[in-house]
């Protein structure tokens, strides 16, 4: 482990240096992958985690490369699978903090039934989900977050596909942490990091991410100046739904299950809060943009469940209280006769 | 032998037997599997070498009365050694006409048929395809010792005070026919009667009910002059010991769980649940006090990614399953390939393709997991030969595994799982320790280097100071373990991972000849076939016949002296329950001929059909 100093306040004396693998990293230039492993790599040294607590696992992928950029534990498994992997990773040893990096394809497509059954089980692993709405490892096919209508090198004349809302189904699967960030906002996305890192059970955060190669600008509206400030709207716990340009704020109301933009100050705006049990404040809240509203940045959701890892190792430890277990014994149970 | 034994007034026969093949046959819902078992347990007690076929429908409960829903459970029993459950029956139970026109075929000349008449109306016939009662045939008669028994009405009688409804008398009827095989095979009422309070304790009219039933069977048997010999089968001369009588299924758990405790590392077990493989879960699931952790996956893929991500944070993953699952596990049994880390995955093979037959046995995986990879794919593959055996094989798979820092595929079947045998229980002491050593020193670690003599890499463990590293599944460089697309590095680490596996051959015992070390034919073979060989090969030899016997453990590496031992013997013959799998291993490793002895029929080898087969090249 590195001895140097503290740069960015750890307890631990990690830096940013401390995370970055010797390995040349290859995404294109002016990828947004870029963005976020920068943040990564500046968020871990503060967390008090000691270095090799941490493991990275990813699936298939432009983001899948990412553990080989990070100076931790990394597993560079198969398409789809890293939530399973993950799983495994941290029943073994729950006190890992165990990441997981994913991509839209990755975690929507293939790898759906294990996204949806790691958050309803509530295994505590952080799903970081680059989503860049298109497929880039394998030269821009549609993702199952593109658009209707996305012309893509397998879609020449337009998807027919209608896409997937990734927090939608987040909130479905029952996962206890589900937030939102974008790939040009780097206070907020470590914000996200660092309350992912502290959360007990499934963590899933949506990086809006821009592949400047086959799908520049998809989420311009709500990463660029002059547009954002329109189109995006920062939750805060306990703060009313409010965003829009000083000059000109807005509010979002969600009373009754229905998006309504209405003035900043007006008694119907929704306040929000992110511990909503029921998950169905949370529904509507993950579907404001659907609905021609701002996109939510920050924690939509975030609820307390004991983790799968933990009722995993409690049910062992139950048993071993009774008796740990002996191989003699165990031979010897059941009918068993001597014969002379 | 024969000696009278009066008992209530009928005269009756005491006949001493060698051995007895019994089928108990009738519908799914009734009780036949737990019929065969209890009969099983009481001829384990009396010391009997025993051996067991369960044969049941993939369907729960098909149409009641129909050949497709007929459940069946054969067991051999014998006072001398025997290996298989016996190629044909001397008593079939037949609870119904589908359960007697199915195992007929079985039956022996002459052989007993215990029929319950109340079931052979002319609706449960024409549901069998009968047109007319078989029972009354003359010819069919004169064939065989029929007895019919009014099962139903009798046990509904026994019961007739206690009030129950009518269906769940008649959910007692297989006791009644259990308790009338108990008379006629000598054997106490005892253990069964326990059996039956500790079963079903919490319900006491359960217990009564059963218990009754399982009364009234024998002391019918016993007072109706319809029998006039009951036998015995007396105590078998094995190895002296302690026994129990086990599955194959309960073995291999035992053999995982037994191997992770001597390694010192936990157990993880990843599964979703599939025929005939789901049972190893059931019993692993109630062994937690071993640090097994058991996951249930969403998948096939989960569950065995799930347990290569558990060895990569040092505790054993496993995941079991049958062809079907086996299949969609390719991928990640790969990655363990390409990341080298120890995993052990166990095939319980079925017959197939596809959903194939769910239920029944075959053997027609073993080229599935020796090349069903992409690429260059090498990885152990071993084989249990009996239920007692899926124990060791298990030990061995994990020994091989941690040792080697592979996968490793263990080969099971339908019929070892389920079937089983009389167990010498073996003792903590005779398993070998294997205490694991993760890596921990810093000082010049790197992720694939190699130890020289088995080329296995560090077992580096997340949470461990200094040892920060990344794997994955592409290509690594040598020893640093880096991503790597070099055409020599990519050719040295193929080569390499193909070197490491073929090594294991000097650490695995050489190929044992049972029988002449030379000869006329020898006859090879793997996995269940074990029992039906050795028998055929042992009544052979009894009689002089040049042929010896040798059976493979090891499939991937074979045995150093294998080859060799071949060269010995002027025929080869290789039966197994596929299409020439082996014989077609042993064709392109040592460029012999090889005569291959197929069946796929979903159930396991005669005897008599391999001495028949054997004979022919004598």
């Amino acid at each position: 482990m590195s001895t140097t100093t503290a740069k960015n306040g750890g307890g631990l004396g990690l830096t940013r240096k401390d995370f970055q693998s010797d390995q040349v990293v290859r995404w294109c230039p002016g990828c947004g992958d870029y963005a976020i492993l920068a943040q990564m790599q500046k968020v871990l040294p503060t967390l008090e985690i000691p270095r090799e607590k941490f493991v990275f696992v990813s699936g298939i992928g432009c983001a899948a490369r990412f553990p080989y950029y990070m100076d931790t534990f990394g597993f560079h498994t198969i398409h789809g699978r890293a939530p399973a992997f993950a799983t495994g990773v941290k029943v073994s040893n729950p006190d890992l903090s165990v990441w997981v990096i994913s991509g839209d394809g990755d975690a929507l497509s293939i790898g759906g039934n294990h996204l949806i059954h790691s958050m309803r089980r509530n295994v505590g692993v952080k799903i970081v989900l680059f989503n860049n709405r298109v497929y880039g490892l394998t030269k821009g096919q549609y993702s199952p977050t593109s658009l209707l209508g996305s012309r893509t090198k397998s879609t020449p004349i337009g998807s027919v596909d209608y896409p997937l809302h990734p927090l939608t189904l987040a909130l479905g699967a029952e996962c206890s942490f589900v937030a939102r960030t974008t790939d040009r906002d780097q206070k907020h996305m470590a914000a996200m990091f660092e309350e992912m890192a502290n959360h007990e059970g499934t963590s899933l955060l949506e990086v809006l991410q821009n592949c400047i190669v086959f799908n520049d600008g998809a989420w311009h509206k709500f990463t660029e100046k002059g547009m954002k400030e329109q189109n995006v709207i920062y939750l805060e716990d306990g703060q009313p739904l409010v965003y829009g340009p000083e000059d000109d704020r807005k509010g979002v109301s969600l009373e009754d299950y229905k998006v309504r933009i209405v003035e900043a100050d007006s008694p119907d705006v929704t306040v929000h809060r992110v511990d909503d049990e029921a998950g169905g404040y949370a529904h509507i809240l993950s579907r404001v943009e659907l609905e021609g509203g701002p996109v939510p940045l920050g924690v939509l959701r975030k609820v307390e469940r004991p983790p799968f890892e933990g009722l995993m190792v409690d049910q062992v430890a139950a048993a071993q209280e009774k008796g740990e277990g002996d191989i003699d014994a165990l031979l010897n149970s059941g009918d068993t006769w001597e014969h002379h | 032998m024969a000696e009278s034994s009066g008992k209530n007034g009928a005269e009756k026969q005491l006949v001493e037997l060698e051995t007895v093949a019994i089928r108990f046959a009738g519908d799914s819902g009734d009780g036949m599997q737990l019929t065969g078992d209890r009969f099983t347990n009481a001829a384990a007690i009396a010391g009997n070498d025993l051996s067991t076929f369960p044969d049941f429908p993939a369907e729960i409960r098909a149409p009641v009365g129909t050949l497709a829903g007929v459940s069946g459970f054969q067991i051999n029993f014998s006072s001398r050694d025997i290996h298989t459950p016996g190629d044909a029956v001397d008593v079939l139970v037949a609870m119904n006409p589908a359960a007697l026109k199915t195992s007929i075929g079985d039956l022996k000349s002459g052989g007993i048929i215990i029929a319950n008449v109340d079931n052979f109306g002319q609706k449960n016939l024409a549901k069998a395809g009968y047109e007319s009662n078989p029972l009354e045939d003359e010819e069919f008669k004169g064939n065989y010792d029929i007895h019919e028994v009014k099962i139903t009405s009798m046990t509904r009688q026994a019961l007739e005070d206690m009030e129950l409804q009518s269906n769940l008398a008649d959910r007692c009827k297989n006791f009644f026919a259990l308790g009338l095989m108990y008379w006629m095979y000598s054997r106490p009422l005892e253990p069964t009667k326990q059996w039956i309070e500790e079963k079903f304790g919490k319900r006491p009219e359960f217990v009564q009910a059963n218990t009754r039933a399982l009364e009234a069977g024998y002391f019918f048997g016993e007072n109706t002059e319809v029998f006039t010999s009951n036998y015995i089968v007396r105590e078998a001369t094995y190895p002296a010991g302690r026994y129990r009588n086990i599955s194959g299924n309960v073995a291999l758990a035992y053999g995982f769980i037994a191997a992770t405790k001597k390694m010192g590392i936990n157990l993880f077990w990843g599964a979703y649940p599939i025929t005939p493989a789901s049972d190893v879960l059931h019993e692993l699931s109630r062994h937690k006090n071993f640090g097994v952790q058991t996951f249930q996956a969403e998948d096939e893929i989960a569950a065995v990614s799930a347990a290569l991500g558990a060895s990569f944070t040092g505790s054993l993953g496993v995941t079991c399953s049958s062809g079907p699952g086996i299949a969609l596990k390719a991928e990640a049994m790969g990655l363990g390939v390409m990341t080298e880390l120890p995993m052990v995955i166990a095939d319980i093979q079925r017959g197939g393709p596809s959903t194939g037959l769910p239920t029944k046995t075959e053997q027609a995986d073993l080229l599935q997991v020796m090349f069903g990879r992409n690429s260059e794919s090498p990885l152990p593959v071993v084989a249990a030969a009996t239920p007692g055996d899926c124990f060791w094989t298990a030990i061995e798979a994990c020994r091989l595994a941690v040792k080697y820092m592979t996968p490793v595929v263990v080969l099971s079947d339908g019929y070892l799982a389920n079937g089983s045998e009389p167990w010498l229980l073996p003792k903590a002491s005779d398993i070998p320790e294997m205490p694991v050593a993760f890596h921990t020193d810093p000082e010049g670690f790197l992720p694939y280097n190699r130890d020289s003599e088995t080329l296995a890499r560090p077992w580096a463990i997340p949470g461990t100071p200094g040892l920060e590293h990344r794997i994955g599944g592409i290509e690594k460089e040598d020893r640093t373990g880096n991503v790597n697309y070099e055409p020599e590095n990519h050719e040295f680490m193929v080569r390499t991972r193909d070197k490491k596996i073929a090594g294991i051959a000097k650490d695995i015992p050489p190929a044992e000849v049972i029988g002449e070390a030379s000869g006329k034919v020898l006859v090879i073979g793997w996995g269940g076939t074990f029992g039906a060989i050795t028998a055929a090969i042992e009544a052979l030899q009894a009689r002089g016949a040049s042929v010896s016997q040798v059976h493979l453990r090891h499939l991937n590496p074979f045995p150093a002296n294998l080859e060799e031992v071949l060269g010995n013997f002027e025929k080869i013959l290789v039966p197994e329950l596929n299409l020439g799998q082996l014989s077609k291993m042993l064709r392109y490793q040592y460029l012999i001929d090889t005569i291959s002895f197929n069946k796929i029929q979903g159930k396991p080898f005669k005897v008599g059909e391999l001495i028949t087969k054997i004979e022919e090249l004598l």
